[in-house]
C-alpha cells in the first residue's frame, strides 16, 4: 500500500524516459559518492587519532596526499561532468528534432491550480480540462508551459524533471511516458499561502484508451443538463466556470465539463467525492486560504447538494 | 602585573626599568580603557564590538532555531494544522533569513572584529567607530525583522523573495517591505564590515608580517571581505529597484509592462551563490587555526590552501544559474554554469586534503574543537557530495525545489559553518574569560548535535526524491511521507537540544573555576599573546618573522610583555597602531586610532530610522531621519578624520621614526574610500545590467516610448567631466599651496555639478518620461538618479572641503580630505559618464 502510494508521486519510482535515466544517474553518483565519503572520513578518523596511536607521517608523504587527492579530485568531477553534458542534450535536446513532438498540450499555472488544454494545430482547443493531465504512453509530449499570476513550477517526478511556469515568458518541458499509471505532480515553486495545496495528476494511457478519453472529452458530459443544472446556473457559477453543452461559460476558474470523472478536486488535494465538492462550495478559503472562489455558505443545504451531485455527475 | 613576573625572571633589571614600564602600561589602559556605567555602550573597542556582535548573533540564531523547531514541528504529520498556512509561511521565510543574514555573515564579521587584530599583530582595526556603527545597524535592524513576525507582519515568500509575488501588495503585506528595507540596512552595516576587515588586513599588521605569512585566518577574511565588496551591491541594485515597484509602482518585474520577474534572480543569485561562500569560508578559516593547533605543526600546503581559498572565491561568482537551472534558459548557459559548478569542488577538496595533510604529519591532541570541527567536516563532506550531484542539471531538474536540497543545503551550512562555530567557540573562548568551556558538556552537545542533525536532515534527501517540495506547509498522508518527517522532526529537536547545551554552558556563572594560561592550548599565532584582562590588544607591537611566531620565535612572548618593541607607550594619549606597507609590512605611519565615541550609535540609530520609517512610507518622518543621519555623519567625519597631530612624526620604539600623518594613497582613509567605492561601482553595474538584461529580453525594448534625447544627457555628460577636471585642479591647487585657489576650483566644480545634475534630470523630464508606465523610462530614471544623487553626495563632500578650507582643517600639509575627495569625483565621473553615454546615446544605436 505505502509503495504504491510512494511510487504516485516519486523520482525514484520512474514511469518516464527522463526520470528513468536520473533515475540511474542518482543511484550511480549515490554509489561513486559513497566510496568517496567512506575513503574521505576513515583518513580524518585515521589522522585524528592520538599521535601516541599511530605513526607521524612525514611532511612529504602528506603532501603527496594534497597533490593526489587534488588529481583524484579532478578526474573524477570530469567524467561525471562529461557524461552529464550529453546527458542533458539527450533528455532535453538543445534544437527539438522535426516531427518527433506530434501532442501538444498547454497548461498554465494559477493561483492554486492548473489549466490544461489540448489543441490541434493552431486552431481553437479541442479539449479543456483543469489539473489533470492525460497523455499517451510511449509518445513524446510537449508542454507548453505559462502562468497567469505567480511563478509556478510544473513536475512530474515519475515521469521527469521540473520546469518553472514564469508570468510574460512561455517555457517548454518534453516528456515521455514509459509504463501506464496515475502520478501526483505538486507545483514546485512556491507561488503564495496555498502553494503545498496546489498539485495535479498525470495519467499516463495507452495510446487507444488516450485517444478515446481525447475524444469523449471533446464532446460535452451526457449529464450536463440533467438534474443539478439549473442550480448551477442560478447561483451564477457559469461566470467564472464553463461546462460544455450549457450557458456556463466563465474561464476564470477551472472548466469543470468533465469534473465529475477527475482523478481528485481542487488540485490535487480532495478526494473526488459529493462530500468533498460540497466542502469546497461551502467554503473554499477553508479548505484552501488564498483561493480566489468565494464562499457559498449561504446555500441552502439542499441546493448544495443538488449542484455537487450535478457536478460529480459530469463523467 | 606582567612588570613584575618579568622582574622575577630577570632579577638583575634594574628598578628604573621596572618603574618606566609599569607607568607605560598605566598609560596604556587609561588610553585603551573601556568606558563605565552605562557609557560602556558607546564603547568602539574591537573586544567589545565583537564580543556584542557575537552574542547579538547568537540570540537571533536561536530565535531562527526556535522558528525552524515550529517549521519541523507542523510537518511532523500529515495534515497538520498547527500553525496556520500564513504563520508558517512566515516562520520558514524569517528562518532563512535570519540564518543567512542576522547569523551567518555577521558572526564572522563578529569573530573578526574580535581576534584579527591580535592574531595581526596590532592593537586594532583602522576604523573602530565604523565598526561600532556597523554592529548598532545590525542590531537594530535584526530586531526589527525578528519583530516583525510577533505583529504577523514578518515577510512571507521565501528568502529569496521572487516576484511577481513578493512584489504584490495584495497578496504579500509589508513583510516584503521590511525585508528589503531592513536587510538593506544590515548590508550597509556588512559591507562597513567589509571595508574595516580588508584595510584592517591589508594595512594593520606586525611589522615583518608579509602577506604570505598572514595566518590563514587573515587570508580567509580577505578574501571574504573583496567577495562581500562584490556580492552584496547586486543585491542592493536589486532592493532599490523592487522597492521601487512596491512603493512607486516602477514596473521592473511586472512582464505586462515590460518587466521580467527573472531579472531579480538573476540579481539576487549573483549575490546568493557568493553569500553561501561568504558564510563557509571563514569557517575554514577557523579550521585551519584550530587544526595546527591541535595538530602542534605547521599548516602542510599553505600556498595550496591561500590559493584553492581565492579560486572559490573567484568561481563563487560563476555559479549562480545553478538555481535557475529549471527556469527555461539556452542549455548552452546550463551547461557552462553546470561545469563551472563542479569546478568549484576542486579548490574545496583541497582545502579538506590540506587538512588531513597537516594531521596526519602531526602530533594530534584530541580536544573538544577538533571534535566539533571534525564532526562538521564529515557532515559537510556529505553536503560537497550531494553538491555535485545537483550541479548536474538533469538531476537538479529533479532535486531543485524539493526536500533533497533542504537536506543538501543544510548538510552544507551546518557542516560547513555551524559545527566550525561552534568549534570556534570552545577554542577561542578562552581568550574572552581566561576560562575553558567544559569539555563533558562539550561533548554531550557534540554527540547530541550530530546524531541529532544526521537523524533530522539524512532522511530529508529520501522525502525530496520521493516527491516532497520545499515551502509546503503541510502535506497529504497519501503521499507516503509521514515516516520520514516525523523522523526528521525528532531528530531537529534532538539537535536542538544539543544546542541548547551549548548555549547553557557558555553563559552559565564560572566564577570558582580557576583560570587558564593566556595561551592554553599551545597555539602559535599572536592572538594567543595578550591577557584578555588587558584592553590595550598588544602591550607592544613586534617584528615578526614567521607564520607561527609563537612557536618559532620563543623570546617572543617576553619581549612583547616587557614593552621592548614598538609603541610601547602612550605618551600624548592617544591610541596608536602602526600602518605598514601592504605586501611587505613595512612600518608607514603612526596610526592614530579613533576611540570612544557617542557617534558611531547616534549614526546609526538615524538611518535605522530612515529605513524603518520609509517601510511604513512616512515620508516627511523619514526625511527627518535622514538629515539627522546626515548631521551625525558629518559630525562623525569632521571630529574623528584628518585630525592635526600635535608634531609631525614620532619615535615608535626602537629608534623607527614614523610620521603622524599621512594622506593620498598611504592613508586608510583613501583605501576606505577605494574601497568603497569599488562596492558602490559594482552597484551601479548591477542596475546597469539591468538596462542591457532588458535591452536582450525585447525586440524594442524602448516599447516606442520618449528616451531622454541626446542633447541633455550629453550636456550633462559634458558638464560632471568639467566637474572632474576642476577637482583634479582643485587638489593640484592645494598641493601647490594656494588656499585660494583651491577654494575657487572647489566652488567651480561643486556649481559645475550642480549644473550637471540638473541637466541630467532635465533629459528625461523634458520628453515627459513616465517611470510607471513601462520599464524602458523606469530603468531610464534609476541611472539618471542614482548618478543625481551621486552628484549630490559630491556636493555635500565638496562643500565640506570648503568649509575645512576656510577653517584651517585642510591646507597644504593636512590634505587628507581633498584626495579623499578627488578620489571619490574619479568614480563620480565613470558613473556620470556610464549612464548619459548609454541613456543618451544607445537608444540611437539599436
Amino acid at each position: 500500500m505505502l509503495t504504491a502510494c510512494v511510487s504516485q508521486q516519486s523520482a525514484l519510482h520512474p514511469a518516464g524516459w527522463e526520470a528513468e535515466r536520473v533515475d540511474i544517474l542518482f543511484w550511480v553518483m549515490v554509489a561513486g559518492g559513497a566510496v568517496i565519503f567512506v575513503g574521505v572520513i576513515g583518513l580524518l578518523l585515521y589522522a585524528t587519532r592520538h599521535h601516541t596511536r599511530r605513526k607521524v607521517h612525514s611532511e612529504q608523504a602528506a603532501g603527496r596526499l594534497i597533490v593526489g587527492g587534488t588529481l583524484f579530485t579532478i578526474a573524477t568531477l570530469a567524467l561525471l561532468l562529461g557524461y552529464s553534458l550529453w546527458l542533458m542534450q539527450d533528455l532535453r535536446p538543445w534544437t527539438l528534432k522535426e516531427g518527433e513532438s506530434r501532442l501538444e498540450v498547454e497548461v498554465t499555472g494559477e493561483q492554486f491550480w492548473w489549466r490544461v488544454v489540448y489543441r490541434e494545430g493552431e486552431g481553437t482547443p479541442r479539449v479543456i480540462t483543469a489539473n489533470e493531465v492525460r497523455l499517451p504512453v510511449g509518445e513524446r509530449v510537449n508542454f507548453i508551459l505559462n502562468s497567469a499570476d505567480m511563478i509556478h513550477s510544473f513536475w512530474i517526478p515519475s515521469l521527469g524533471g521540473k520546469m518553472d511556469m514564469i508570468p510574460g515568458r512561455t517555457t517548454q518541458l518534453s516528456l515521455l511516458a514509459t509504463k501506464p499509471g496515475t502520478f501526483r505532480a505538486p507545483c514546485a515553486e512556491y507561488c503564495g499561502t496555498s502553494h503545498a495545496l496546489m498539485a495535479f495528476s498525470a495519467v499516463a494511457m495507452e495510446p487507444a484508451d488516450f485517444e478515446a478519453w481525447l475524444d469523449a472529452r471533446a464532446a460535452p458530459s451526457p449529464a450536463a443538463q440533467g438534474d443539478g443544472h439549473d442550480a448551477f446556473m442560478r447561483q451564477g457559477c457559469g461566470a467564472c466556470h464553463s461546462i460544455q453543452g450549457t450557458q456556463a461559460a466563465g474561464t476564470i476558474g477551472p472548466d469543470l465539463s468533465h469534473v465529475g470523472s477527475r482523478v481528485s478536486l481542487a488540485a490535487g488535494i480532495l478526494p473526488n467525492d459529493e462530500e468533498s465538492l460540497t466542502r469546497f462550495i461551502r467554503n473554499a478559503e477553508a479548505v484552501k486560504p488564498g483561493a480566489r472562489m468565494p464562499a457559498y455558505d449561504m446555500l441552502a443545504d439542499d441546493e448544495l447538494a443538488a449542484i455537487a451531485r450535478y457536478l460529480k455527475g459530469l463523467e | 602585573m606582567s612588570a613584575a613576573k618579568s622582574g622575577k625572571r630577570r632579577p638583575a633589571a634594574r628598578d628604573a626599568d621596572a618603574e618606566l614600564r609599569a607607568a607605560q602600561e598605566k598609560r596604556l589602559r587609561a588610553v585603551w580603557a573601556t568606558p563605565k556605567g552605562w557609557r560602556y555602550w558607546t564603547s568602539v573597542n574591537n573586544t567589545d564590538i565583537g564580543l556584542w556582535y557575537a552574542s547579538a548573533a547568537f540570540i537571533f540564531m536561536l530565535f531562527a532555531g526556535v522558528l525552524a523547531l515550529i517549521v519541523r514541528a507542523q510537518l511532523a504529520v500529515p495534515d497538520n494544522d498547527l500553525v496556520s498556512a500564513d504563520f508558517y509561511n512566515q516562520a520558514y521565510t524569517l528562518h532563512g533569513t535570519v540564518m543567512m543574514f542576522l547569523f551567518a555573515v555577521p558572526i564572522f564579521e563578529a569573530f573578526a572584529i574580535y581576534v584579527l587584530p591580535g592574531m595581526l599583530g596590532t592593537r586594532e582595526l583602522p576604523f573602530p567607530r565604523l565598526s561600532a556603527f556597523g554592529f548598532w545597524s545590525f542590531a537594530l535592524g535584526g530586531v526589527f525583522v525578528c519583530g516583525s513576525i510577533f505583529f504577523g507582519a514578518a515577510p512571507s515568500s521565501g528568502w529569496f523573495m521572487y516576484p511577481p509575488l513578493a512584489t504584490d501588495k495584495e497578496q504579500v503585506g509589508i513583510g516584503a517591505d521590511i525585508w528589503l528595507l531592513g536587510l538593506s540596512f544590515i548590508e550597509v552595516a556588512s559591507i562597513a564590515a567589509a571595508v574595516e576587515l580588508i584595510i584592517g588586513i591589508m594595512k594593520f599588521r606586525a611589522p615583518g608580517m608579509r602577506i604570505n605569512m598572514m595566518p590563514l585566518f587573515a587570508w580567509y577574511l580577505l578574501i571574504v571581505a573583496g567577495m562581500i565588496l562584490f556580492a552584496f551591491p547586486p543585491l542592493i541594485a536589486g532592493d532599490i529597484l523592487f522597492e521601487l515597484e512596491r512603493l512607486f509602482d516602477w514596473p521592473f518585474f511586472d512582464h505586462e509592462r515590460g518587466g521580467d520577474p527573472i531579472l531579480w534572480q538573476h540579481l539576487f543569485w549573483i549575490f546568493g551563490h557568493p553569500e553561501v561562500y561568504i558564510v563557509f569560508l571563514p569557517a575554514i578559516a577557523l579550521m585551519a587555526m584550530i587544526v595546527p593547533t591541535f595538530a602542534q605543526r605547521p599548516i602542510i600546503g599553505y600556498s595550496w590552501i591561500v590559493l584553492a581559498a581565492v579560486g572559490t572565491g573567484f568561481l563563487s561568482f560563476g555559479l549562480w544559474v545553478h538555481h535557475m537551472f529549471a527556469t527555461g534558459l539556452p542549455m548552452i548557459s546550463l551547461a557552462f554554469f553546470s561545469a563551472a559548478s563542479e569546478a568549484v569542488a576542486i579548490p574545496t577538496g583541497v582545502q579538506i586534503f590540506v587538512f588531513t595533510a597537516t594531521l596526519l604529519a602531526g602530533r594530534v591532541i584530541f580536544s573538544t574543537p577538533m571534535l566539533f570541527g571534525a564532526g562538521g567536516l564529515a557532515i559537510f563532506t556529505i553536503g560537497g557530495l550531494t553538491g555535485v550531484m545537483v550541479a548536474i542539471a538533469p538531476f537538479d531538474w529533479q532535486a531543485h525545489d524539493t526536500y533533497f536540497i533542504v537536506a543538501h543545503l543544510h548538510y552544507v551550512l551546518i557542516g560547513g559553518m555551524l559545527f566550525p562555530i561552534i568549534a570556534g567557540l570552545y577554542y577561542f573562548y578562552p581568550l574572552i574569560t581566561e576560562k575553558k568551556l567544559s569539555d563533558r558538556i562539550g561533548k554531550i552537545a557534540f554527540w547530541l548535535m550530530f546524531v541529532g542533525f544526521n537523524v533530522g536532515f539524512f532522511p530529508m534527501h529520501l522525502t525530496g526524491l520521493l516527491g516532497m517540495p520545499r515551502r509546503v506547509f503541510t502535506y497529504p498522508a497519501v503521499a507516503g511521507w509521514d515516516w520520514l518527517n516525523l523522523i526528521s522532526t525528532v531528530g531537529a529537536f534532538t539537535f536542538a537540544s544539543g544546542v541548547a547545551l551549548v548555549v547553557i554552558d557558555t553563559v552559565r556563572p564560572r566564577r570558582r573555576q580557576p583560570k587558564v594560561a593566556v595561551n592554553p592550548w599551545n597555539a602559535g599565532t599572536l592572538e594567543w599573546l595578550n591577557p584578555p584582562s588587558e584592553n590595550w590588544g598588544m602591550r607592544s607591537i613586534p617584528q615578526v618573522a614567521s607564520r607561527y611566531p609563537l612557536w618559532e620565535q620563543k623570546e617572543l612572548g617576553r619581549e612583547v610583555a616587557e614593552g621592548r618593541w614598538y609603541l610601547p607607550d602612550a605618551q600624548e594619549g592617544k591610541r596608536e597602531a602602526l600602518m605598514v606597507s601592504v605586501l611587505d609590512a613595512e612600518p608607514q605611519e603612526v596610526f592614530r586610532v579613533p576611540g570612544t565615541s557617542y557617534v558611531s550609535m547616534v549614526s546609526a540609530f538615524m538611518l535605522g530610522g530612515a529605513f524603518i520609517s520609509m517601510t511604513f512610507e512616512w515620508w516627511w518622518t523619514t526625511l527627518a531621519f535622514a538629515v539627522l543621519c546626515l548631521c551625525a555623519i558629518l559630525t562623525w567625519v569632521w571630529t574623528g578624520t584628518s585630525q592635526h597631530p600635535e608634531k609631525p612624526e614620532k619615535d615608535a620604539g626602537r629608534g623607527l621614526v614614523l610620521p603622524l600623518y599621512v594622506s593620498g594613497q598611504h592613508s586608510a582613509g583613501w583605501w576606505a574610500m577605494f574601497i568603497t567605492m569599488v562596492g558602490d561601482g559594482t552597484a551601479f553595474a548591477s542596475l546597469l545590467f539591468g538596462y542591457f538584461f532588458y535591452w536582450t529580453i525585447h525586440e524594442d525594448f524602448t516599447a516606442g516610448l520618449a528616451g531622454p534625447g541626446v542633447v541633455w544627457p550629453m550636456v550633462s555628460l559634458v558638464l560632471f567631466v568639467a566637474a572632474w577636471g576642476a577637482m583634479l585642479a582643485a587638489r593640484a591647487l592645494n598641493t601647490r599651496g594656494s588656499g585660494n585657489g583651491l577654494r575657487i576650483a572647489l566652488g567651480a566644480s561643486a556649481a559645475l555639478n550642480a549644473a550637471a545634475a540638473l541637466a541630467g534630470l532635465y533629459g528625461p523630464w523634458s520628453t515627459g518620461m513616465e517611470p510607471t508606465a513601462h520599464v524602458y523610462p523606469a530603468i531610464v530614471w534609476v541611472l539618471v538618479l542614482w548618478t543625481v544623487v551621486h552628484a549630490g553626495v559630491g556636493l555635500i563632500m565638496q562643500l565640506f572641503c570648503l568649509v575645512a578650507s576656510f577653517a584651517g582643517r585642510l591646507t597644504q600639509t593636512y590634505d587628507k580630505d581633498i584626495h579623499n575627495v578627488t578620489l571619490y569625483w574619479h568614480f563620480m565621473v565613470v558613473t556620470a559618464v556610464f549612464t548619459f553615454a548609454i541613456v543618451g546615446l544607445f537608444p540611437l544605436a539599436v
